[in-house]
């Protein structure tokens, strides 16, 4: 029985026809999402007169680094000095995600576990809340960071980010599943209720983490600091290499350079996360 | 599913409490009391959470009311706001145009998409699924690289598409896409679809995981022909809870088309053919300061996207039944 599940799926109802003209399909479009990035990925290592060869060469003929080399004399150059850009970058990511993922999953715990009064109601608005975009508060939150004093610092961007609606809601779908048995044995010795978390829950729920983690270090990642952040020395990787990437003709080569080096962190962290990723999203639907 | 035992209330120490509360009130104050440690788990998420989602939606709503400019006190001024979005400012109506169009083909295109290619990934082998599952979902976390997209669309003749189109002799001088209005809508849309498999995608990838196996060889007895059937009576009903996750994401994300607009066509766009709601909020939020008139904008979206959600969940409800 174990085995035939190991197996994977049998395939039944399968017609020859049908599984040709779906992967065919699937080809065209895999391709078509996966062409401009791979230009992309190309154009990183192409010299400047391949990058405007006419036609158009997909794929690189003589690979070189000099793009890379530009791009690090052109940071050499920058007003601030490019490693401030990358250090606000990280600063505000590792915070931003570490207290999401820690602040998420407390009040996860609480909102899947525990029968407080109002459990369900605040439940049901964050479930709202994922309705709309955050732009649609941008206007009132910038009052709301001037009024904390907020506007020009790091923590305007990271603190909204601790109270990101989605992480929230995977993490709670996701600690439903925990077998309340277990819960119940730890209450049972004796261990309070924080403490139940962090050493029953918390290890319980390592796939939900990596989720919460990829979902905020993209968002964060990709910040430009949502109109938050004016002074050029707070300023993020993201604003930074947007400059050079509209610097034009001259500099496509180190904007191709660095494109490269700011979209291959995210996929790389998805590449080794991607399993627990899906075992968290199996736990994502919506129950009426 | 069912929330652990919680110890039972016990009864309060005489005197503990004023004796004219109603009972129901002390009742609830007890569950409070009892379940403090939740509120106490709860209370740092919960209050950045109300201060920078819940309460800026109940303040934009009251703003859209207002004349405010952020100098002066906010001055009441009922629905002037509104009356002038919708009989004076036509950029604001070619924007709702814009965005209607855009969330009625990019929302369900792409969360059909999402859908038919996680079913067909489904049935690969695990290297395979985690490798296709890596090419679609790659665009949407590459952040900026969209700007490969400028390459494409660029319109001289070393533009990627016009390089070609010209090589290949069917036009003869490149084409200014992002400066031609007809051209920027599609463009966009495009560029949309391609960033969109995103979370909606993988929650229907692990969706399709959980589908229970036996199911489908329990149907083949029970007289299922083709792959057809099995995904309308079986797979889908299945999987209602993530196809309904999955709506709201990509529904969510339709309605807020703005970066990719302002990217490819510029802000502003030629004659406003890429404008949208969004930046048109944009506009006035962080350039004009009208922020009762940004906020009206802003109140107008709110309902469109969480009314068309909320109608998309009662819809999906029935699927299957």
């Amino acid at each position: 029985m174990k085995l035939a599940v190991l197996r994977g799926p049998r395939k039944v109802n399968r017609s020859p026809a049908g599984n040709f003209f779906l992967f065919a399909f699937l080809a065209v479009a895999g391709a078509f999402s996966a062409i401009p990035l791979v230009y992309a990925i190309n154009a990183a290592f192409k010299p400047l007169d391949e990058i405007f060869l006419f036609p158009p060469r997909m794929f690189v003929r003589n690979p070189t680094l000099q793009n890379f080399a530009d791009l690090v004399n052109l940071l050499g150059q920058s007003w601030v000095p490019f490693t401030r850009y990358i250090f606000n970058t990280v600063f505000i990511t590792l915070v931003g995600v570490i207290g999401h993922v820690l602040f998420a999953s407390m009040a996860g715990y609480a909102l899947a576990k525990h029968n407080f009064p109002g459990r369900r109601v605040l439940f049901q608005i964050v479930v709202l809340s994922l309705m709309f975009a955050w732009q649609v508060t941008a206007v009132p939150n910038y009052m709301i960071m001037a009024k904390l004093g907020l506007v020009d610092t790091y923590w305007a961007v990271i603190l909204p980010a601790f109270a990101y609606s989605l992480g929230l809601y995977l993490m709670k779908q996701f600690m439903e599943q925990i077998p309340d048995a277990l819960l119940e044995a730890a209450k049972i010795d004796g261990a309070s209720e924080y403490r139940i978390f962090w050493s029953v829950v918390m290890p319980n729920v390592k796939p939900a983490w990596m989720t919460l983690v990829i979902l905020l270090f993209q968002f964060l990642w990709g910040t430009d600091g949502n109109g938050f952040i004016y002074s050029e020395q707070l300023k993020t990787l993201h604003y930074a290499s947007n400059q050079i990437i509209q610097g034009g003709i001259a500099r496509a080569g180190a904007a191709s350079a660095v494109a490269l080096i700011l979209m291959s962190v995210p996929i790389t962290i998805f590449i080794f996360s991607q399993s627990q990723i899906i075992e968290t999203m199996a736990t994502s639907g919506m129950k009426d | 599913m069912e929330p652990i035992a919680q110890p039972e209330a016990v009864p309060r120490p005489a005197g503990g409490k004023p004796a004219k509360a109603p009972a129901w009130w002390s009742r609830l104050w007890r569950q409070i009391k009892v379940h403090r440690h939740s509120y106490v788990l709860l209370a740092p998420y919960m209050s950045l959470f109300f201060l920078f989602t819940v309460i800026p939606v109940a303040i934009s709503l009251f703003i859209s009311f207002t004349y405010f400019n952020l100098l002066e006190f906010p001055k009441f001024i009922g629905w002037q706001n509104y009356a002038r979005l919708f009989l004076e400012d036509d950029i604001f109506l070619i924007s709702v145009k814009n965005t209607i169009i855009f969330a009625a083909i990019t929302g369900p295109v792409s969360y059909v998409a999402c859908f038919l290619f996680a079913w067909i990934i489904n049935e690969m082998s695990p290297k395979v699924r985690a490798f296709m599952t890596l090419v679609f979902y790659a665009p949407s976390i590459s952040g900026n690289v969209f700007f490969i997209w400028l390459m494409i669309f660029s319109g001289d003749r070393y533009g990627i598409l016009n390089a070609f189109l010209i090589e290949w002799g069917i036009i003869l001088e490149p084409i200014q896409w992002l400066k031609t209005e007809s051209y920027i809508l599609p463009i966009i849309i495009i560029v949309q679809l391609w960033l969109s498999l995103g979370t909606g995608f993988l929650a229907f990838i692990a969706g399709l995981q959980t589908v229970d196996r036996t199911l489908y060889e329990a149907g083949a007895v029970d007289g299922i022909r083709n792959r057809w059937q099995e995904l309308w009576y079986i797979t889908l009903p299945s999987m209602r809870p993530q196809l309904m996750f999955g709506a709201v994401i990509q529904l969510t994300s339709s309605f807020a088309v703005a970066d990719v607009s302002i990217y490819l066509a510029g802000f502003p766009s030629i004659n406003y053919a890429g404008s949208t709601v969004v930046t048109h909020l944009i506009d006035f939020g962080t350039i004009r300061f009208e922020m009762g008139y940004a906020s009206a904008i802003a109140t107008l979206l709110f309902i469109m996207m969480v009314g068309t959600n909320l109608f998309v969940q009662k819809l999906l409800r029935k699927v299957g039944e």
